[in-house]
């Protein structure tokens, strides 16, 4: 069993529901990261998307594009993005990893480098915003045999008969992106979500993620009980970008540790 | 690049006179496609949809036909440039007047086509993104023709160097939203358009200004613009009892050259050359000439030939020309490079200053800052080819936008 999924498994058994946080690789510099992967686990986080920085983050909301931009004008790369898992997966075999970003950063590196190099930092799975289903065979050919997972979305806007097509190729969770905008919009709506998981609920045994728009304790809370976990991103980056160095660290567990109280609270 | 999926660069295996691309993927070649998140697929799946029923119905080509007759101005005059022509002692010019369209250019027949299927698709708001403004002033002045709610993202940068256009645009009724992220230019105001679009897409349709982005759209734009290609083809049949021998527009993303081009890819005989900004020059790496020194690589929604860096990331361009500052450029370029239908080369800023000049004083006519890098290209080769060879140029836009910059780069203040 895969990383991924003996972490969603486990808190399923628990009658709990798992916490996944984002975070942009080198925001605000190089240094902030690992201090803030390590607090992000200690505050309870089963999976962590590490974000890609790229220059043209087109389905991001203001905060995630900002954090982009701290972290390029550090010229952060992919290769320092997969060093920086690699040293964080060295001291922690439990937390998933999941690299975030676009198409563009692996397609430059070459997908059988990436794989290569993704599974030699004990990367457990890959979503790439921009690269849908239909355009995927290529990558997850070589994704495939490392165990490294590819994770679609689906979106509101997705038809039945497509969610079907996606949920045959999926593997680790599936990411479902909970309204119309980008991420850390502020217009969730649980009802009109739950409308739309129910059908999807029978069309797939993957564990189901719940992001765009989850900022608190409070839509987390709301949100949980629908799927088998939530994504927070946006909130955290915005913490990222205010906080001193030193004070990232506590603060990130802290708040981790608050939206993990509150998906317990939900169950 | 072996990842990718599609044919190599050929156009199949009849040959250029059944050219038949994009496959029902979107795909030229390697080429195109749809990269886009996932909100969107089933508005570009709609899109395609309502795009492909209504090539096929009459009274909407009726329609989309009478408002470029009546409208729009259409056809434009194929010029011949006596005086340039024998000054040159070369090959004969001929200007194909995309400069005589209502707003000044060539964009209003794609921004028109496609407000008229937003109509029919019952989206009452439209967004676009602009760089120069053209087509930001195209898709408001359709908005208004049409009674559609109109928005437009347009870098801060250029918001700052294009001011008239801005006031255009507000004066249109439009609202023009400075775009602070990212390099504050073009490709930002596109990335900017397609949050809003993926937000607000069950009542907006994006009205994307060239042939890029993911498929439909470069198929769409270049089909709208292939109106263009269209009457040149007639007009050269018609006026000179034959086709063109060469074809030459510029290239940003590409859909005046694409509009010219498209109609005349299965013609073998016909030579397609695309001038792209060459900016301070390609051995400088500040310019906006990817087909000329860039890589394979996916933004905006579709894979093609990007300036980007060793890591991926997209990299800031320079031009004069607003209009073709951009990293990228429609698919239907990249695959028609690689299979060496067309012909790609830059051309510098000096040089397309020099050519607006250079023309303007011989014609009396204005041509914008980007049809001047097609016209530098035709300065220097038309002398040497022989009395009878035909040129057409796209002459795809007129440049009093662009006399502000020009006066500036003069030190004259107006």
């Amino acid at each position: 069993m895969s990383r991924l999924e003996t972490r969603f498994a486990a808190r399923k058994a628990a009658g709990q529901k798992a916490l996944v946080t984002y975070l942009v690789a080198g925001d605000p510099e190089p240094q902030a990261t690992l201090p803030a992967l390590r607090a992000l686990a200690a505050g309870g986080a089963d999976v962590i998307e590490l974000g890609v920085p790229f220059s043209d983050p087109e389905a991001e909301g203001p905060d995630i594009q900002a954090g982009c931009e701290r972290a390029l004008r550090h010229a952060v790369t992919l290769r320092d993005v997969l060093a920086m898992a690699k040293a964080f997966r060295q001291e922690n075999s439990e937390t998933a990893l999941v690299l975030m970003g676009y198409l563009n950063s692996v397609e430059r590196m070459g997908y059988e480098t990436f794989a290569k190099a993704a599974a030699e930092a004990g990367i457990d799975g890959l979503i790439l915003v921009n690269l849908p289903p239909e355009e995927a065979d290529a990558l997850q050919t070589c994704l495939a045999p490392r165990d490294i997972d590819l994770i679609f979305l689906l979106a509101p806007t997705t038809t039945e008969a497509r969610a079907r097509a996606i949920l045959e190729r999926a593997s680790g969770f599936v990411y479902y992106v909970s309204l119309k905008g980008t991420t850390g919009a502020g217009h969730i709506d649980p009802e009109d979500v739950a409308a739309r998981l129910a059908p999807l609920r029978s069309m797939t045994d993957l564990p189901i993620a719940i992001g765009f728009g989850i900022r608190d304790g409070e839509t987390a809370q709301r949100m949980a009980p629908l799927g088998d976990g939530v994504v927070v991103g946006s909130a955290i980056v915005r913490r990222m970008g205010a906080l001193a160095l030193e004070e990232q660290p506590a603060e990130l567990e802290s708040f981790a540790r608050s939206l993990r109280e509150a998906l317990d609270a939900s169950c | 690049m072996t990842q990718a999926k599609g044919s190599p660069a050929s156009p199949g295996p009849a040959g250029w006179s059944e050219y038949n691309l994009p496959d029902a993927q979107g795909h030229f070649g390697q080429f195109g496609g749809r990269f886009v998140a996932e909100t969107l697929m089933h508005a570009l799946d709609e899109l395609e949809a309502v795009y492909r029923e209504r090539m096929g119905d009459a009274a909407f080509q009726a329609q989309f036909k009478e408002e470029l007759r009546s409208y729009v101005g259409r056809p434009t005059p194929l010029y011949h440039a006596e005086r340039l022509s024998a000054e040159l002692g070369g090959a004969q010019v001929y200007m194909k007047r995309e400069d005589l369209n209502h707003t000044g250019a060539h964009k209003v027949n794609s921004a028109l086509g496609q407000a008229l299927l937003a109509k029919h698709m019952g989206k009452r708001r439209i967004i676009a993104e602009t760089g120069a403004g053209q087509h930001g002033v195209a898709s408001a002045t359709v908005a208004a023709r049409l009674g559609l709610e109109c928005v437009v993202y347009m870098g801060e940068e250029d918001v700052r160097r294009q001011s008239p256009n801005v006031y255009r645009m507000k004066l249109l009724g439009a609202t023009v939203v400075p775009v602070t992220s990212g390099s504050k230019t073009l490709k930002d105001a596109m990335n900017e358009a397609m949050r809003d679009w993926v937000t607000n897409v069950d009542h907006t349709h994006y009205i994307i200004g060239t042939v890029a982005g993911p498929h439909p759209y470069p198929m769409i734009v270049r089909d709208f613009q292939s109106v263009i290609g269209e009457e040149t083809r007639a007009q050269c049949l018609e006026t000179l009892g034959r086709l063109p021998d060469t074809l030459v527009a510029c290239v940003g993303g590409g859909s005046n050259a694409l509009g010219l081009f498209y109609p005349f890819i299965r013609d073998e005989s016909v030579r397609l050359v695309g001038v792209e900004a060459g900016g301070y020059g390609i051995a400088s790496g500040q310019h906006a000439a990817p087909l000329s020194a860039g890589v394979p690589g996916v933004l905006h929604g579709n894979r093609t030939y990007l300036m980007e860096d060793e890591d991926g990331q997209i990299i800031a361009t320079h031009s004069v020309s607003a209009g073709l500052d951009y990293p990228g450029v429609g698919p239907e370029h990249a695959f028609l490079k690689d299979a060496q239908r067309a012909e790609y080369v830059a051309v510098t800023d000096d040089d397309a200053l020099a050519a607006f000049h250079h023309v303007t004083r011989k014609e009396g006519i204005i041509p914008a800052l980007e049809t001047s890098h097609a016209l530098a290209w035709i300065l220097e080769h038309a002398p040497k080819l022989p009395k009878d060879h035909v040129i057409v140029v796209n002459l795809s836009g007129r440049g009093d936008k662009d006399i502000f910059t020009i006066a500036e780069r003069e030190g004259i203040s107006l």
